[in-house]
């Protein structure tokens, strides 16, 4: 069969293209220069390389005190918000999956319409909610925010997933005995989690990677690591620090993603021999 | 089936606490922000009376020329997205399997740094003093030091500023002059967006790939097609339902987007999710940020209405000749013909 070198040389260029900010994020966090963020003087002289953003980080440096805290911040509101959407996910995948009618065609309008609006709206309609009753903007505005931009996206895969789910089993269940709360809790529930933990990733990857919503509602003062990064546009001075501790969160998520490979791979391996 | 009971009770106890945390912090705070731009403002950054005010602010000659330079960006960020994701999600889709998840993986990696500290990497990279200047200095560097390495050589005077210095210098520059133009301009939005929105445009259309026979393809060229001619009439059509919807995955979010321009575009490229954080955020004025939203909301409805009547129409039309077949065979139409 013919190939098409064209289409092969295009995709190898657009991998390429898509790896271009990593390996800038990688080079520029060993920058000698943190504010011109140059590897040269002034005079076209080249300076070398450095490790002192590494080693700030390392020691827990007052300078980078905001930026951790940021990082910290963003670690809590991503748990708690994919924790929330969860638990609204899984209950609204179900009842989507088991009821029709009018009222379920009204919340299936209201699961999908966050997906399809950009999240400057969502961001805006959210601060004019906080505005017009008062409150103020802090870390409980920015969790309401992320749980509320996250469920949607969990819907979605746990509803991918109830859609090849046997319910006979269910109604085995039944059969044997088992109570409605019993059967969810030990039968629907853990054929369920693989899709739960799918939504799960989602929401987290997507919380704490979200800019445009947080900006709206974080109030002064308080910062998500994206917010506090977008913040710098102005006073750039802890960038290398940023792009260091980037570089060590990309590191961390491949090791971890590698190793879960490795063990559910391990596991498909085990099952394919018991299986045989 | 499941869970608690199959009753009324039950369903609304299963359905209630996604509904009405949605209804509350979704749906209510649409209606405000709608409520909002029938009000005026006041001095202290509040909300002020009902009026038609904000409204007639509207008008503001300025507004017009966002609403349209956001949307040609959009369109010409969703343009160039597909065009490049075509190719791509081809020639995924014909490789093998363990090269398509190879590559799956590739594609979605870059995408586990922050969103925002990878604009920042461009706009590092794109500022006039940037990598370039610097590669060029650090090649000059590691040529005196390679010099200084081979004994009893030493530096030679002419270490710097050899022809091939020269020419890389003057690459150098010139690239740098090009980029001295292009921070702070329309192109690095337009670049970095491409480069945010491309594995958005690329999956749906390589989801559509994978079921897409390759063998038709081969039948056109048997038949004296060539590749291209082929691909557009052949392949590009098989995908269709897979590029609406890459269409829709770039254009919304290329709609708001406000992250990018505000780091790339500086004043030459203020897009109305700009303006609509500078009003909501920065001038605290509330109504007016409000009506520019109602805008937004209605430049991605329009467009996606449009795409969903498309598609719509695309099933029913694809339905009733599946019908007509249908009732052919079932009254033996077909074998009278």
């Amino acid at each position: 069969m013919k190939r098409s070198y064209f289409s092969v040389a295009v995709l190898a260029l657009v991998v390429a293209f898509l790896y271009v900010p990593i390996v800038l994020v990688f080079v520029y966090a060993f920058v000698p220069n943190g504010i011109t963020m140059s590897f040269h003087k002034a005079n076209g002289e080249f300076i070398g390389f450095t490790g002192r953003w590494y080693a700030q980080i390392f020691r827990g440096d007052y300078a980078l005190k905001d930026l951790m805290q940021s990082f910290w911040l963003s670690l809590k509101v991503a748990g708690l918000a994919t924790l929330v959407s969860c638990v609204l996910g899984t209950t609204a995948a179900l009842a989507l999956h088991r009821w029709r009618g009018r009222l379920q065609s009204i919340h299936h309008a209201l699961v999908y319409t966050p997906l399809i609006m950009p999240d400057i709206l969502i961001g805006i309609s959210l601060l004019m909610l906080f505005v017009a009753c008062r409150v103020d903007c802090g870390f409980w505005t920015i969790l309401i925010a992320h749980v509320t931009f996250c469920v949607s996206y969990v819907v979605m895969t746990i509803l991918a997933r109830l859609q090849d789910f046997d319910d006979r089993l269910i109604e085995a269940a039944y059969d044997l005995g088992a109570g409605p709360w019993y059967t969810f809790f030990k039968v629907e529930l853990p054929l369920l989690m693989p899709g739960i933990v799918a939504g799960g990733l989602l929401a987290f990857t997507l919380s704490i990677d979200d800019v445009v919503i947080t900006s709206f509602v974080n109030g002064a003062g308080t910062n998500t690591f994206p917010t506090y990064v977008n913040s710098m546009v102005k006073h750039s001075k802890n960038l290398p620090s940023v792009f260091a501790l980037s570089t060590l969160m990309l590191i961390f998520t491949c090791v971890l993603v590698g190793l879960s490979k490795l063990i559910t791979g391990g596991q498909q391996q085990q099952k394919k021999g018991k299986t045989k | 089936m499941s869970g608690p009971g199959k009753g009324k009770r039950a369903e609304w106890l299963v359905t209630m606490p996604s509904f009405a945390w949605l209804l509350l912090f979704f749906a209510a705070p649409s209606l405000i922000v709608l409520a909002f731009t029938f009000h005026g403002h006041t001095a202290n950054g509040g909300v002020g009376e009902w009026s038609l005010s904000t409204w007639r602010e509207l008008v503001d000659p300025d507004y017009p020329t966002i609403v349209w330079k956001t949307i040609r960006i959009s369109f010409e960020v969703t343009f160039w997205s597909i065009l490049l994701a075509l190719p791509c999600a081809y020639a995924t889709a014909r490789m093998t399997k363990r090269w398509r998840s190879l590559l799956a993986g590739a594609i979605m990696l870059p995408f586990w740094t922050s969103f925002v500290v990878r604009v920042f990497a461009w706009k590092t990279m794109l500022h006039p003093d940037g990598w370039i200047q610097a590669c060029y200095h650090a090649w000059l560097h590691f040529k005196c030091w390679l010099y200084a390495w081979i004994p009893g050589v030493g530096v030679p005077a002419w270490a710097h500023g050899g022809t091939g210095d020269c020419l890389i210098g003057v690459a150098g520059c010139a690239i740098d002059a090009a980029k001295t133009t292009m921070i702070d301009s329309e192109l690095a939005v337009v670049l970095v967006s491409v480069y945010s929105f491309l594995p958005f445009a690329i999956m749906p259309i390589y989801t559509a790939a994978e079921k897409f026979d390759f063998s038709l393809l081969e039948a056109a060229r048997d038949l004296g097609a060539k590749n291209f001619y082929a691909f557009r009439k052949i392949f590009i059509p098989g995908v269709w339902q897979g590029i609406v919807s890459a269409v829709l995955m770039v254009f919304i979010p290329a709609v708001g987007s406000y992250v990018i321009p505000q780091m790339l575009g500086g004043t030459e490229c203020v897009l109305i999710g700009n303006k609509i954080f500078m009003r909501a955020i920065q001038n605290r004025n509330i109504p007016h940020a409000s009506a520019l939203a109602t805008l937004m909301a209605v430049s991605v409805l329009v467009p996606l209405a449009a795409a969903m009547w498309w598609k719509r129409r695309q099933t029913v039309r694809d339905r009733r000749r599946l019908e007509v077949r249908t009732a052919q065979l079932m009254t033996g139409g077909e074998a009278q013909r």
